[in-house]
């Protein structure tokens, strides 16, 4: 099963990339939506996997008798949604602003910041 | 060590939360908002300076939330270089916030500056003084979505281009560094620093130590801006508000390169060869692409912009050097950078002001209505480029003499190079935007416009920028006290058996529950 699991979080990776190295805003936030939830489900697998056996130690024992689920990769996997889904949220609005903004979603257009340069920094307009 | 004591750890970090939880009640009422900024940010400097005197009395000092023991809890501890830097980081927030208080208006204010430089600072303080990984990338994403938020506050065309790049980079930086952490976790099953450290040493040879490291050093080199994953930092810094870029500048490259600290010499300390072997040359390289892409910019805050990277490459050479004297250099430099990087970007907000823009091509002559900016920028600026005895001059002595001594010639090569061209920078533009007889009269020079800024605001402007730079004056002048604190520092980062032993002895606070999932929701 971890195989499995290893092997489609390295497509999903894989798929991120792809869409990551696009230059279009919307294939970018899709890039990071998809490389959050490889990252979620990478936890979860080095976690070690346990099927149907709850975190549950019985009374009196100081460690579980059988293999038990390990709930901490389950804790941080839900920190990680939340933040991954705040700023997954930030970064859609974002880009729609500067889309309305800038009038634009392909990376390579939005040069208002670094634009080409017109001066050499030694010379002032009149120097 | 009592358990009073311990509570001196919650503090740096719990007084910016509720300070930015109250200033968030008062939406709207931008004066309150800025009375609580204040407070908030006195007492977290007030709390920083107590638990450094503790750190510096006693040794390093931990505290478990929760009452879960280490290894399972999640811990706050604290070594010299976590509570050193904590000190800086507020103390220049407490300038920068006065100068925010001065340079932007009531209708930023009303948006929001208050409660989320709150944040950042929450952010910030929770970084440096966490002892866990996990939290640690928690910390890095408080402080990124409380960024992001300053960043775009004004919402300016330029801002949001700015923005978009910023964001996603720094984005993917951060899922780099959760994915090198589940990677570690997978193999260790821990995610406290101090237990990191000894069960990365006794991992079995075919363990992927070396992978793990690269990509810590990937994700954390984005975060820092390191060459050549620095990209984001020269496109965005320069966009936003003078306050906030002059916080960004200070602030958050510095966490990069703390965490780089923490991860290669408490986590890793003797793996990843891989990755130190490439962190001299990349040290190197951001060195010199930093300064040189610093010298084909015409914009003050480009310049500076590429510069606050420069210096990245400078700490990050003390790293890759790792003896005693050069992670002294290093932990010495952090703290000049912090402050220097404050200083420049505030001059560069005033020069603004005085000059109705940041074109080094279209001012001129500014020294004759605005000596003090000329004057500040000039010594904030020298000590960037390291000239004695401001305080950018000691690291690169204590760098220099390290990599002398461990044969890492690049990186002393690549220490003197880029100060030798900050320097060039420094004078051009100071030759230029200052000194520079303004002969055509379109120029805007300071006596017009200093009628538009009230003499109040200008009062608080100038005794930020003042504050600043007369701290690395003083610093250089008068070194002995940041040697010490850098010395023993770099100390406890080669010899971290006093941190371990404090995190895993770490008194167990049953109270502190609910504080703890306050500021870390796992």
């Amino acid at each position: 099963m971890e195989t499995i699991l290893a092997i489609l979080v390295g497509f999903l990776f894989a798929i991120s990339v792809y869409l990551l190295l696009s230059g279009s805003l919307i294939r970018l936030i899709l890039g990071v939506f998809v490389l959050g939830n490889a990252t979620h489900l990478l936890i979860f697998v080095s976690g070690r996997l346990t099927r149907e056996s709850p975190p549950l130690i019985d009374k009196g024992l100081k460690i579980a008798e059988v293999g038990i689920a390990n709930p901490l990769p389950q804790a941080l996997i839900l920190t990680a949604i939340v933040i991954s889904f705040s700023l997954f949220a930030f970064l859609l609005v974002l880009s729609r602003r500067a889309y309305r903004t800038l009038d634009t979603v392909d990376t390579d257009e939005m040069r208002i910041a670094e634009p080409e340069p017109d001066t050499q920094p030694m010379r002032g307009r009149d120097v | 060590m009592s358990d009073m004591a311990a509570w001196l750890l919650v503090w740096p970090v719990a007084i910016p939360l509720i300070g930015s939880a109250l200033a968030i009640a008062l939406w709207g009422r931008p004066n309150a908002q800025s009375a609580i900024g204040l407070i908030a940010i006195t007492l977290q400097l007030v709390a920083s300076l107590a638990l450094l005197g503790h750190v510096w009395t006693n040794g390093p000092i931990a505290m478990s939330m929760g009452g879960w023991p280490a290894p399972f809890g999640i811990a706050l501890a604290a070594d010299t270089l976590g509570a050193g830097l904590t000190v800086a980081a507020s103390a220049v927030a407490l300038a920068i916030l006065v100068y925010g208080l001065a340079d932007t208006n009531i209708e930023q204010r009303r948006a929001g500056i208050i409660p989320l430089l709150l944040a950042l600072m929450m952010g910030v303080a929770g970084a440096f003084l966490t002892a866990d990984i996990f939290n640690l990338y928690v910390w890095f994403e408080v402080t990124l979505i409380s960024s992001f938020g300053l960043m775009v506050l004004g919402g300016r065309r330029e801002q949001l281009d700015g923005a978009v790049k910023y964001a996603f980079l720094n984005l993917l930086a951060t899922t780099l560094l959760l994915i090198a952490i589940a990677l570690l976790y997978g193999m260790t099953g821990t995610l406290s620093m101090a237990d990191l450290s000894g069960k990365v040493a006794n991992l079995p040879d075919d363990a992927p130590v070396e992978t793990i490291a690269l990509l810590f050093l990937v994700s954390l080199g984005m975060k820092s801006a390191l060459f050549p994953l620095h990209f984001w930092l020269p496109a965005a810094y320069h966009t936003p508000l003078p306050t906030v870029s002059a916080i960004f500048a200070a602030l958050l490259t510095k966490v990069g390169v703390y965490s780089l600290l923490r991860v290669f010499m408490i986590v890793f300390p003797d793996g990843g060869e891989i990755a130190r072997e490439a962190m001299v040359w990349i040290a190197v390289a951001t060195m010199i692409v930093g300064a040189l892409g610093a010298l084909a910019e015409a914009d003050i805050r480009r310049v500076i912009s590429y510069t606050v990277m420069s210096g990245v490459g400078v700490m990050v050479g003390g790293l890759a050097i790792g003896t005693e004297l050069a992670l002294i250099g290093t932990t010495f430099y952090i703290i000049h950078s912090i402050i220097v990087s404050a200083a420049l970007f505030m001059a560069a907000g005033m020069v603004a002001r005085a000059g109705g823009g940041t074109r080094i091509g279209d001012l001129a002559g500014l020294y004759k209505g605005a000596p003090f900016i000329a004057v500040a920028f000039l010594i904030s600026g020298l000590s960037l480029a390291g000239v004695p005895p401001l305080a950018g001059f000691w690291p690169k002595v204590y760098l220099v003499q390290a990599g002398l001594q461990a044969g890492e010639y690049a990186i002393v090569a690549g220490v003197l190079a880029s100060g030798f061209l900050t320097l060039i920078l420094v004078g051009r533009i100071f030759a230029l935007v200052f000194w520079r007889e303004a002969t055509d009269g379109a120029r805007v020079t300071a006596a017009d416009t200093a009628s538009t800024s009230s003499a109040n605001d200008s009062t608080l402007l100038k005794s930020a920028l003042g504050a600043l730079a007369a701290l690395t004056f003083v610093i250089g002048v008068y070194s002995v006290p940041v040697v010490d604190m850098s010395s023993r520092a770099a100390a406890e980062l080669l010899a971290p058996e006093a941190y371990i032993e404090a995190v895993f002895q770490s008194p167990a606070q049953t109270a502190a529950a609910d504080t703890d999932s306050a500021e870390a929701p796992r």
